[in-house]
């Protein structure tokens, strides 16, 4: 009897060209790719005189400089991000790579198009020159992000050099309670186990919580496998991964759909397959939870209060404390009595048809509080129009939020879309480092659900008092 | 890519925990595309103030640190993002080696594709040299690659760990791409073998 492998294993297995020593070449099944990490790769083709090894799988999208204003095709407003719009424009058409454009109605975030496309499939490897490329492992694919050079060495070779890491297994068992969500699994996770506490690893998400999820829920969690340290997470498929799949653009079709749907399911971690590391985590346990610092591992229950440095040991004291006077707050305080000036709800966490419907859910004849500047950034066109179908878009609008185009907009805050110097934000999106949302801004990390409770009471609330 | 060698430099003590890649490199100076001229801008936002003036006590501003080649910095260094213009800024500032007690995976990989050494070090000889770091008599350190030992101004060295093939790489200066293309007959092989099997992909 052969080994018992893990999920990951058996990916690795399957497209290892060669190892020799610790150094391995792997097989990459797509390669996705955006304006801001690709153009030195495409320049170094040039120059080298090489040519992209696999056209019709890689796939080129604007997102991260792109304007979410409506009328961003003549009015881009950001003149230096537009030099790398152009620059991608011009490479896709040189190197024939698939590509959606700023006026393609299917352009969005990169990782909310791979899915939703049908290009991100099981058991394939996924790579793009951007972190959250974990979002894919969603689907059982074993996907991170890439450096520059190594975008280079895909769109030349079509494959990486790696060293395998090690397997962690992520259980979260139970279910649920009322107004806890994917968001809060993947914080609570990250905030039990650190920033670095998948450095080296990657991670496999399983129990009944986790099967749970819908697809957009699992795409949550694997999202943030990064910031918990791992560069890829992984869920084995299962019928909701093949249902979400049927219908995709790019999903095979006919006796094709057949043949990768009997390969589908054998794509699961062997009973007794050995993990390096192991956590569990409780399902009722984990509440709606909030980020207070500048580190995602900063995660406490929204019933807490502000911790003081003294609560830490070791180098986090040092860290806290620059964190509470990075964000303007005293230790005591509770978390509940923290007044936001912004919401941002949007990225590639937070920004598919489920999140929206979620923050329909809970502002739906309410306003958001005055004074308050809250945003909804769809995650793509499809998005977009998907919520305006479904009167989400009318909902959220007559609140007082507003509704904008497609891209990561205020995630990181390439483009115009920023926060004032100490203007604090209940943000979907995934990091609260300094400066991320705009030099001096303040982010809180949140769920959909949560982010909207914020934007009505304008203040950190929890979502199950409302 | 040139090839790395033994070289005497200023190490600057950075011991904050989770140094990220927002800090390394701020966002707004990633629209670029080139690889060149991002060592101005490196912790922009730690370096100078609102007004674009410099924070004379921001480590990396002060003598004799403003010529620093090692950064001895916190655990988790690189955490974040996967944008390689955090090794760049770093590589045109001056910096060839950093060294912590962990690194986040993407940008270890980064920093040797662009011929900057990332030594991971257990805490107490982590925290030796960042005791001489922060000392200016004695924060000139030697990094030999070769033999893998960091040379202390006390004529001490510290044994360092570097996979075999990166530290092939880094001291031949080769280009990752050149070499994986020598191989192209397996790739070849493999990727007919792997259609045969997996022709939807």
């Amino acid at each position: 009897m052969s080994k018992s492998k893990t999920l990951y294993d058996k990916i690795w297995d399957n497209h290892l060209i060669y190892s020799n020593d610790d150094t391995s070449l792997i097989y990459i099944d797509r390669h996705l790719v955006h304006e801001v990490t690709s153009p030195q790769a495409f320049e170094g083709l040039r120059t080298a005189g090489r040519r992209v090894h696999s056209p019709q799988k890689t796939i080129a999208v604007p997102d991260h400089n792109v304007a979410t204003t409506l009328d961003r095709l003549t009015n881009f407003g950001n003149e230096e991000g537009r030099k790398q719009l152009d620059t991608l424009d011009k490479n896709a058409k040189e190197f024939g790579v698939h590509y959606y454009p700023v006026n393609d109605i299917r352009q969005g975030i990169v990782h909310i198009i791979g899915p939703e496309q049908g290009w991100t499939l099981p058991g394939m490897t996924i790579v793009c020159g951007d972190s959250h490329t974990a979002t894919h492992g969603a689907f059982g694919a074993l996907a991170h992000g890439i450096g520059t050079s190594e975008v280079e060495h895909v769109l030349a070779t079509q494959t990486l050099i790696q060293q395998k890491s090690k397997n962690m297994k992520v259980e979260v068992y139970g279910t649920l309670g009322k107004g806890v969500t994917a968001k809060d699994i993947t914080l609570s996770i990250i905030g039990k186990t650190g920033t670095a506490g998948g450095t080296g690893h990657v991670i496999e998400y399983c129990g009944s919580a986790i099967r749970d999820l819908s697809m957009e829920g699992r795409m949550t969690v694997c999202n943030m496998a990064i910031e918990g340290g791992a560069r890829a997470g992984l869920i084995a498929p299962d019928e909701k991964t093949i249902s979400y799949l049927r219908d995709k653009p790019n999903a095979p079709k006919g006796k094709e759909w057949d043949k990768a749907l009997e390969f589908w399911k054998t794509l699961f971690s062997d009973k007794n397959a050995k993990f390096d590391k192991e956590v569990s985590l409780n399902a009722a346990d984990i509440a709606p939870v909030v980020t207070w610092g500048t580190s995602p591992e900063d995660v406490l229950a929204i019933t807490e209060k502000v911790p003081s440095p003294s609560n830490f040991e070791g180098s986090k004291i040092d860290a806290a404390k620059r964190s509470l006077d990075y964000m303007g707050l005293k230790p005591g305080v509770r978390l509940q009595d923290i007044n936001v000036d912004a919401v941002f709800i949007g990225s590639c966490t937070n920004g598919r048809i489920e999140d929206l419907r979620e923050v329909e859910r809970i502002v739906r004849g309410k306003k958001v509080k005055s004074g308050v500047r809250a945003m909804v950034v769809p995650g793509s066109g499809l998005v977009k129009k998907q919520a305006e179908e479904e009167g989400i878009a009318n909902v959220l609008m007559e609140a007082g939020f507003d509704w904008r185009m497609p891209g990561c907009s205020m995630c990181l805050a390439m483009n115009a879309d920023q926060l004032l110097p100490e203007e604090r934000c209940a943000a979907t999106s995934n990091r609260n480092f300094e400066g991320r949302q705009g030099r001096g801004g303040r982010t809180h990390l949140m769920s959909p659900a949560m982010a909207a409770a914020a934007a009505i009471t304008g203040r950190l609330t929890d979502v199950r008092d409302l | 890519m040139e090839k790395f060698v033994k070289f005497q430099g200023i190490a600057a003590p950075m011991p904050l925990i989770n140094i990220d890649t927002d800090m390394l490199i701020p966002k707004q100076f990633l629209k670029t595309i080139e690889r060149t001229g991002l060592g101005k801008n490196l912790f922009y936002e730690m370096r100078y103030d609102k007004s674009g003036n410099i924070i004379q006590d921001f480590i990396l501003n002060s003598e004799p640190y403003n010529s620093a080649s090692i950064i001895v910095g916190g655990a988790n260094f690189g955490c974040g993002s996967s944008r390689e213009h955090a090794p760049w800024a770093l590589k045109d500032f001056g910096i060839k080696c950093v060294i912590s007690t962990s690194f986040a995976d993407i940008f270890f990989n980064n920093c040797f594709k662009n011929g900057i050494l990332a030594i991971i070090l257990s805490d107490k000889d982590r925290d030796t040299l960042m005791e001489d770091a922060q000392n200016k008599e004695k924060s000139v350190l030697t990094i030999d690659l070769e033999n893998q030992k960091i040379l202390r101004s006390n004529g001490v060295s510290i044994q360092f760990e570097v996979d075999g093939f990166k530290k092939y790489c880094l001291l031949n200066g080769l280009d990752d791409i050149g070499l994986t293309l020598k191989n192209f007959e397996k790739i070849s092989e493999f990727e007919k073998k792997y259609t045969d099997k997996f022709s939807w992909s």
